[in-house]
């Protein structure tokens, strides 16, 4: 019998992981990724002639970003592994990729979707005025080209993501003016059970939050956003935030740091028709997934952050035990005793990740107050009132009709960015629960598709 | 269970033909009842290209697609919402000498019944429309159709309806329909029954389960749409283009929205059911789109799609629609199965069916789209439209 | 302030690597080699672009391909996502979406 045609998407801790675990049994796995070089987003590796030490770069996680380019160089000669190929669309047991311009396919007995996840956003008035990035985009502005976003930058939102960043600015010399963290500060004491299944990391993070008592930067938890202030040319200009004094207090900057920690990104796993599920502890819809990473379709199997969020050590667990699942799937021999063992740890993962999540709740209340005027969806410059109205005067209280009336959502970004605030706006005009107004629909293509892409069919 | 609703006519399925003769019953002054299983405008009408295109249709359709477009003329003042219907003229292109010849021949042929279209070649095609790649030959050019946006007309003609008077019941399915003495009645899966002396069905790729409850199965497949839309541009693309030919991978047409995207779509069909609810558009039928696309404009290699859909719409063995009163059954009518054409003619046939439900007759001819052309020989006895 | 002609983004490090000239908007800037375009022009400029439905300038926003908010043009009208695409010396880059005049050339 020929080798089955396993196809890894995302050459992050996840898919790396599972692409050694398919090595170890004699298999060699294709890895696609769109990135330039692997190590995904949490362990992207600097440009060529960048001479900054992991240290700098990762802190303290360098010596697991380095041990996962290590495993990634060895693994290289054993594996198809093809950088710079975005994977638009699955389909029939295919995926199909862009790379340079030019379509490929990829056919697989099993696919294991490794995407990764982007930065959960939540609209503030003002937010599209240039300066304003994700908290993920900040963080990749300095790792992957030592750069700042401005000369006064603020932070904004909540999530572990959000003071790691505020911290690493500040260590890099960056002109961090505030850190303003709309999670109260009870919330992460309540959480402290569940944060405790970790207890090294819990103690990263208390360094983490000890170092940002030590920075000198201004502190704010439990606040509510108001507004980014700008001007159409020059961008941003100040925050606007009510504190948990509940005085009004604005802060001079030129950039702003902005998100409320990760969601996945989910939009192959939709293509490739994967059931989803309502989780109302975060308050969104994510892919159906069993204990070790398989979808509700057979021979799709999800991992990493582009499923749960659990950071990089929880998705490099995840990633063998999906490699694990499609070892059995496909009647070949598992490491029972590693199986076993990663199990054990993915529980302590999924504990960890509930903790997180109560620590830094998503605001959804935040998303229900924003003032009509505010921008919802940047992409197409819809604002939450022709939301509202659809909702209340058109009856769009599902979100694909509220995407319909108003193309929010219809934008180049297809709803990253915008879907979950929209959902929560349409929820409350509509006063249907959020789980009732449903998601929107992943399409293709999962990133834009050049037209040019039609001169070179395959 | 609580009394039934009771109306003049009950329309079933809420799409832009439902959703529009709701609207012109109400202007007749019959109380109406339209349910709908989602929402309206939900399937076929939300999902097509959005051509308010005449030319190149079969030519007994002209009539209704005229009087179509003369109501997409003043469509905002009727619903009091626009529906962004711009009249940008629509050119029907032509790769080949012979399909050059055919285009120029329907031309002639489309003359009689109003629809005046000018034959452009060569230099004065190419100075009018420069943005027209080497391949074009010939033109077609229709200068009062143009395009709307599916997404809106059909909800927008809903809601007109619903503030007219008319009971527009979403989220309900019809589990079925009898008629009991003489009158019709339906009821739902959710235990409701619906009443009305007439009855219209409307349910696009769902009409057939409805009228082979009648009598009156028509033989409808399902297809789904392929379509795309690009990123903004600043607007340039005036008409709607389209590809005639012969040959279904060559299939393509596209518009662009005064906002900047350029939708298109055409090329293979894709798989659709009317079971699951569910459209697909495969990933090869958009490579396949984006090779013809620059066929046509050229420039267009510089974009990029950012989005595809597809939807469930219906055709029936010979292309045109079902459309008109029951063979079988008096007050029963029907206007199902429009081909992946039918969002032209949506107002149309909404007005043509209310006066024909109205009045009992109507002045735009509609005999060709009769159900009886799908009904065996022992069957079709009445045949008509008494 | 921060507008189309003030540099944005800061350098922190990595200011060893070679120096390549770029042309932004009809003017030349220093960017250097391992910068992606983002980064290029961000360091000399304000801006990447323009919103097409409101008035402000926009400058990217996710920094990992994701938003598609960081679109710009080459002069001859070629479009590239800036913060995935790696400088190279005598690119000519605008932040005005070029018009669609006809015929473009292709």
């Amino acid at each position: 019998m020929a080798d089955p045609r396993i196809v890894i998407v995302g050459a992050g801790p996840a898919g790396i992981r599972a692409a050694g675990a398919l090595v170890a049994a004699g298999l060699r796995p294709i890895l696609l990724d769109e990135g330039q070089r692997d190590g995904g987003q949490i362990y992207r590796r600097q440009p060529e002639g960048f001479t900054r030490t992991p240290e700098q770069l990762y802190g303290t996680e360098a010596a697991r970003a380095v041990a996962l380019h290590e495993s990634f160089e060895r693994l290289k000669p054993q594996i198809a592994y093809h950088p710079r190929h975005l994977v638009w669309n699955v389909a029939d047991g295919v995926v199909h990729t862009i790379s340079e311009g030019k379509p490929g396919q990829f056919a697989y007995d099993a696919l294991i979707i490794a995407a990764g996840a982007t930065d959960r956003l939540l609209p503030v008035k003002g937010w599209q005025h240039a300066g304003v990035y994700s908290l993920g985009g900040a963080q990749i502005a300095l790792k992957a080209q030592a750069c700042a976003i401005g000369r006064r930058v603020v932070f904004l939102g909540t999530g572990p993501l959000l003071q790691l960043v505020a911290l690493q600015y500040h260590k890099a010399g960056a002109g961090v003016v505030a850190l303003l963290d709309t999670s109260p500060f009870r919330r992460q004491v309540m959480a402290l059970p569940k944060l405790a299944a970790r207890p090294g990391m819990l103690v990263k993070g208390l360094r983490l939050v000890g170092g940002l008592m030590a920075s000198g930067m201004a502190i704010h938890r439990g606040v509510t956003p108001v507004e980014i202030h700008g001007e159409a040319e020059a961008g941003v200009t100040g925050v606007s935030v009510r504190l948990a004094s509940g005085r009004i207090r604005r802060f001079d900057c030129d950039a702003v740091g902005l998100g409320y920690h990760l969601r996945p990104e989910a939009q192959l796993a939709d293509l490739a028709r994967c059931a989803f599920t309502f989780d109302p502890k975060t308050r969104q819809y994510w892919p159906e997934i069993d204990a070790e990473g398989r979808s509700s379709v057979p021979g799709v199997y999800l991992a990493g952050d582009g499923v749960r969020t659990q950071g990089a050590d929880g998705a490099e667990i995840s990633g063998a035990l999906a490699a694990c699942a499609v070892l059995a799937d496909l009647g070949r021999a598992v490491p029972e005793a590693e199986r076993a063992a990663l199990r054990a740890r993915a529980r302590i993962m999924e504990r960890f990740r509930e903790g997180i999540a109560e620590a830094y709740p998503w605001p959804a209340h935040l998303a229900a107050d924003l003032p009509d005027e505010a921008i919802l969806c940047r992409c197409e410059g819809i604002t939450v009132g022709e939301v509202r109205e659809a909702a209340t005067g058109k009856g769009a209280d599902e979100v694909n009709r509220a995407k319909a009336l108003t193309r929010v959502g219809m934008g180049r970004c297809q709803g990253r960015y915008c879907g979950h605030a929209g959902a929560e706006i349409v929820a409350a005009a509509s006063g249907v629960p959020l789980e009732a107004v449903g998601r929107l629909r992943g399409q293709a293509p999962v990133k834009p598709l050049a037209i040019s892409a039609g001169e070179s069919q395959p | 269970m609580t009394e039934p609703q009771r109306s003049d006519v009950l329309i079933i399925g809420g799409g832009i033909m439902g959703a529009s003769a709701a609207f012109f019953l109400r202007q007749r002054g019959k109380s109406v009842t339209l349910i709908e299983r989602g929402l309206i405008g939900q399937q076929a009408s939300g999902t097509n290209f959005g051509n308010v295109r005449r030319q190149g249709r079969y030519l007994p359709q002209l009539p209704l697609a005229n009087r179509s477009r003369a109501i997409w003329g003043r469509l905002n003042e009727m619903l009091g919402e626009d529906a962004e219907f711009l009249p940008s003229g629509h050119l029907r292109l032509a790769y080949s000498e012979e399909m050059a010849g055919r285009i120029e021949q329907y031309g002639r042929d489309a003359r009689p019944y109003g629809l005046e279209l000018q034959m452009l070649s060569g230099n004065v095609l190419r100075d009018r429309f420069p943005f027209l790649g080497p391949e074009i030959r010939a033109g077609s050019y229709s200068p009062l159709d143009g395009h709307a946006n599916p997404r809106l007309a059909a909800p927008a003609f809903g809601r007109a309806a619903k503030r007219a008077g008319a009971v527009i019941v979403e989220r309900t399915e019809v589990l079925s329909v009898e008629q009991e003495g003489g009158s019709f009645r339906a009821l739902t899966a959710d235990g409701r029954v619906f009443r009305a002396e007439q009855m219209l069905i409307t349910a696009g790729a769902w009409g057939s389960r409805l009228s082979q409850q009648f009598g009156e199965p028509a033989p409808l497949v399902v297809h789904g749409p392929q379509m795309a839309v690009t990123e903004p541009v600043p607007y340039a693309l005036e008409p709607v283009l389209g590809i005639a030919t012969t040959i279904p991978e060559e299939i393509i047409y596209l518009r662009q929205v005064k906002r900047g995207n350029i939708v298109f779509g055409g090329g293979i069909r894709g798989p659709a059911s009317a079971e699951t609810l569910r459209a697909y558009v495969k990933p090869e039928n958009t490579l396949g789109q984006l090779a013809q696309i620059t066929r046509i404009v050229p420039a267009l290699r510089r974009l990029n799609v950012i989005r595809v859909w597809s939807g469930i719409e219906s055709y029936l063995p010979d292309d045109i629609p079902i459309m008109g009163p029951s063979a079988r059954v008096s007050g029963l009518h029907y206007a199902f199965g429009f081909c992946g054409h039918g969002f032209q003619l949506g107002p149309g046939v909404g007005d043509v069916m209310a006066e024909l439900i109205a009045t009992g007759q109507t002045s735009t001819p509609i005999e060709p789209f009769t159900i009886a052309r799908f009904a065996s020989k022992a069957t079709n006895q009445t045949g008509g439209h008494e | 302030m921060g507008g189309s002609g003030q540099a944005r983004f800061v350098r922190l490090g990595e200011t060893g690597r070679a120096r390549i000239a770029v042309t932004v908007d009809g003017e030349s800037i220093e960017a250097l080699e391992g910068d992606s375009l983002l980064v290029a022009i961000l360091t000399a400029r304000g801006r990447l672009r323009r919103s097409e439905f409101g008035p402000e300038a926009r400058s990217g926003f996710c920094l990992m391909a994701a938003c598609q908010d960081c679109w710009v043009w080459t002069a001859d009208g070629h479009r590239l996502r800036a913060c995935d695409t790696p400088v190279r010396a005598g690119l000519s880059l605008v932040t005005e979406q070029p018009d669609m005049s006809w015929p473009i050339p292709v």
